[in-house]
């Protein structure tokens, strides 16, 4: 316990300075938007109307939904943007996350800048025109001060959204709070997701006081309050963005982004490759979270530099096959297709596979007298089937379902942890386990074989971005991990990670895997 | 012979809003030094009339003259500086304190600040209010104290021409009456031009040197108050004998007798 807490102490400066960076200029940038926006719809009803109704549209969409939109829209328009400028926009990281919360933070802030400006006593505004106010004037000098104290109530609001929010960016890649409640929840670290929920909280809670000083300052025409909170605003920005800034500043100058999806095997793969670029002098940083199809085009686009994937993965997401060649041969056309597609070099296998099997629990296997999936076929109409959150909708999934004629009586989707718990609860009967996962060993899990084999080899291979495929630093560091992870090392490194009692962190797995292997 | 202040030609103006009132070729003058109370029944057109001369409302037949110059050859917010606007909502600015409120125009006329600061003493001896009340919110002052702060503020920057719509209609009736007589001393002194509206017969007979009954957005008669009664529309003549008769019968029923 007191080595995660101690471990969450040291990522503060740079989740904080992401998210105070993040929140801060979302808010913002939803200010400068919003408020000529709301002075316009506040003049005219035709406009008020749309206005309106597309930030309430906005708000409906989920804010995690919103911000993983923003990637393919950025990818999309990255396309166009590209020959033009030369170069292409980041469709990860602070841009679609500053987008998507900019959107996010307007709704409060127009609907209260519109009611603001529309409660204005019509008689004020009469007097305003009859002692001869220009328009820019009746507006700087009556109605803006008048409609302060509601617009800044809508700020307060849309503050505490944006900050909130903000913790969900992690998912496309902006170090944010949210880095620990994601890893936190994936690796079942509850001291990491309530430490990054409690800083959330403090940091929305401060910021809505402070703002609730300049409202309260706007509201009694108390200039010392509004100066206060304004002041306190910027000094906490300053202060939250200092440290990571710093960081930032003696970090070196060439500094790598290494990706992770959002498993713990992953995370501890990514500590491992920065821990020895580090070691090397290097700059690192780590986005984790990624989904499957994001992440591979994420190193296409030049957004990360070096990742670990699965050759079954790549064959079937990213090369669109379906077939199951021996694992040699697929690991060769490969190295030929994503280096002649995307310039993307396959560096090489790190010497263990993570598979996609199906697995049950010892006892009931031994019960049903299953032992491969063929066996299963007729006894799924009984079973439930667990999943992780994206092997329904994989391509593994369908080519498993037509090859053995598969139907479960229910399929439930679980982030990776909490599936193995609902397999011992037995709220599932059959999981997609991952091979290299040591829970398997751990709960006595069978792991069924595939005797058609439907499910392609996933040997866990390095992947360097295109624009690293010459970096000498970069292959220095990789090239000792070539085929040096044994599958039993990395269980065991899994295990620390997700066992329930214990616990290490991926750092320290990642130490343990330097050691091992 | 210099020309009149406010000249009104030809003025029409239609709404095609819901209230469709208008005005329908409407000429007038008003003389320097001149009080004219504008009179006649709701919906008769006298306000929209008002704010026609100093372009709160623009006109869609006619022109405005004021002192000779067609007043839509000035920029509209320019034009308003120069003429003091008093209504019946009073509309001070609640975040400004007196003293602000009626140093308004003079400030967008940038004003040195000490000049500023000396006028807005000045306005409040005129209006008969403490000089300690510029510090004060105009919330914390009674109606009548708050429509005394927007004549101020009207008459901050010297105008000669004062526009008053029914400036004293939200009154009790005792306020009114000594508040109507201040104003009156005042644009004596001062030797402004008013132009009022009100609804109040009494009022305008009490108030006004002349006076122009409006129905239906047109001009029916102009003239002093004592030509009025004579007059032979039958319009005119049942409004101005209204106070009389009114009088007769409060008198009647104060004595005791049922009239």
């Amino acid at each position: 316990m007191d080595d995660s807490l101690a471990a969450a102490w040291r990522l503060l400066p740079g989740a904080l300075t992401g998210h105070v960076l993040l929140s801060a200029s979302a808010l913002m940038f939803g200010l400068i938007l919003s408020l000529p926006l709301a002075v316009l719809a506040s003049r005219h009803a035709q406009v008020r109307w749309p206005v309106l109704a597309l930030a309430s549209l906005v708000q409906t969409v989920p804010s995690l939904a919103l911000l993983a939109l923003f990637y393919p829209l950025l990818l999309a328009l990255s396309a166009v943007i590209r020959p033009i400028l030369g170069h292409a926009l980041p469709a990860l990281g602070f841009l679609p996350s500053l987008l998507a919360l900019t959107l996010y933070s307007m709704l409060p802030i127009l609907r209260n800048g519109v009611a603001g400006l529309t409660g204005i006593d019509p008689d004020v505004l009469e007097a305003a025109d009859g002692v001869g106010m220009t328009a820019p004037q009746k507006l700087w000098q009556v109605q803006a001060p008048l409609a302060a104290p509601v617009v800044m109530a809508g700020v307060r609001t849309a503050a505490v959204w944006t900050i909130g929010a903000a913790t969900l960016s992690t998912a496309v890649g902006q170090s944010s709070l949210g880095d620990y409640i994601f890893s936190g929840l994936q690796t079942e670290n509850w001291v990491y997701v309530l430490f990054g929920c409690a800083a959330s909280a403090l940091l929305a809670l401060a910021a809505d006081q402070l703002l609730g000083l300049i409202e309260a300052g706007a509201r009694r025409r108390d200039g010392r309050r509004i100066a206060l909170g304004a002041a306190g605003l910027v000094l906490g920005v300053c202060a939250a963005v200092a440290p990571g800034a710093l960081a930032q500043l003696h970090a070196p100058a060439r500094s790598y982004v290494i990706g992770a999806k959002n498993f713990s095997e992953q995370f501890t793969l990514a500590a491992l490759i920065g821990d020895r670029l580090r070691a090397d002098g290097a700059g690192v940083s780590v986005k984790q979270g990624l989904g499957s199809a994001v992440i591979f085009r994420a190193l296409a686009a030049g957004d990360l530099d070096v990742y670990v994937d699965y050759t079954g993965t790549l064959w079937t997401n990213v090369l669109g096959r379906n077939d199951t060649p021996p694992p040699q041969v697929m690991l060769t056309e490969l190295k030929r297709e994503l280096a002649a597609r995307y310039g993307v070099v396959l560096l090489g296998p790190l010497g263990f596979e993570n598979a996609y099997a199906l697995a049950m629990r010892g006892d009931r296997a031994k019960a049903l007298a299953v032992g491969s999936i063929a066996d299963l076929e007729p006894r799924a109409p009984d079973l439930v089937l667990g999943s992780d959150l994206e092997f329904l909708s994989r391509p593994e999934w369908a080519a498993l379902k037509s090859a053995y004629g598969l139907s479960f009586r229910a399929q439930r989707s679980y982030s990776p942890t909490f599936m193995y718990g609902a397999l011992a609860d037995g709220e599932a009967d059959v999981i997609s386990a991952f091979s290299s996962d040591g829970r398997i060993a751990a709960d006595g899990l069978t792991v069924l074989s595939d005797p058609k084999h439907a499910i392609p080899s996933y040997d866990a291979v390095l992947l360097i971005s295109p624009r690293r495929a010459h970096d000498e630093r970069l292959r220095r560091a990789l090239l000792p991990l070539i085929g040096a992870i044994r599958i039993e090392t990395m269980r065991q490194a899994n295990l620390m990670v997700d066992r329930d009692r214990d616990k290490r962190t991926p750092a320290q797995a990642a130490a343990f895997l330097e050691t091992a292997r | 012979m210099a020309p009149p202040l406010i000249a009104l030609d030809r003025i029409g103006k239609s709404f095609d809003g819901e209230r469709s009132f208008a005005i329908r070729h409407v000429d007038l003058t008003v003389e320097r030094g001149a009080f004219l109370a504008l009179v006649g029944g709701s919906g008769a057109g006298k306000s929209t009339l008002l704010k026609i001369i100093n372009r709160l409302i623009e006109p869609d037949e006619g022109q405005v003259r004021l002192d000779g110059r067609a007043a839509k050859d000035r920029p509209a917010a320019e034009l308003r500086r120069g003429i003091g606007y008093v209504f019946q909502g009073v509309g001070l600015f609640p975040h400004m304190s007196v003293g602000e409120n009626i140093a308004t125009v003079p400030r967008l006329l940038g004003w040195a600040r000490g000049e500023i600061e000396a006028r807005v003493g000045e306005l409040l001896d005129l209006v008969g209010l403490p000089r300690d009340y510029a510090a004060r919110p105009p919330d914390a002052l009674s109606g009548g104290q708050q429509q005394r702060i927007g004549i101020a503020r009207a008459l901050a920057a010297r105008p000669p021409i004062m526009l008053m719509d029914e400036p004293f209609g939200a009154l009790d009736p005792l306020t009114r009456a000594s508040l109507g007589e201040s104003y009156r001393a005042l644009h004596d002194r001062l030797g402004l031009t008013t132009v009022m509206v009100t609804h109040d017969i009494q009022e305008a007979v009490l108030l006004a040197d002349r006076m122009a009954v409006m129905k239906d957005g047109r001009l029916l008669a102009v003239g002093e108050p004592a030509g009025l009664t004579a007059s032979s529309d039958p319009d005119v003549a049942a409004l101005l004998d209204a106070p009389r008769r009114q009088a007769a019968r409060v008198a009647a029923r104060l004595d005791g007798r049922h009239g």
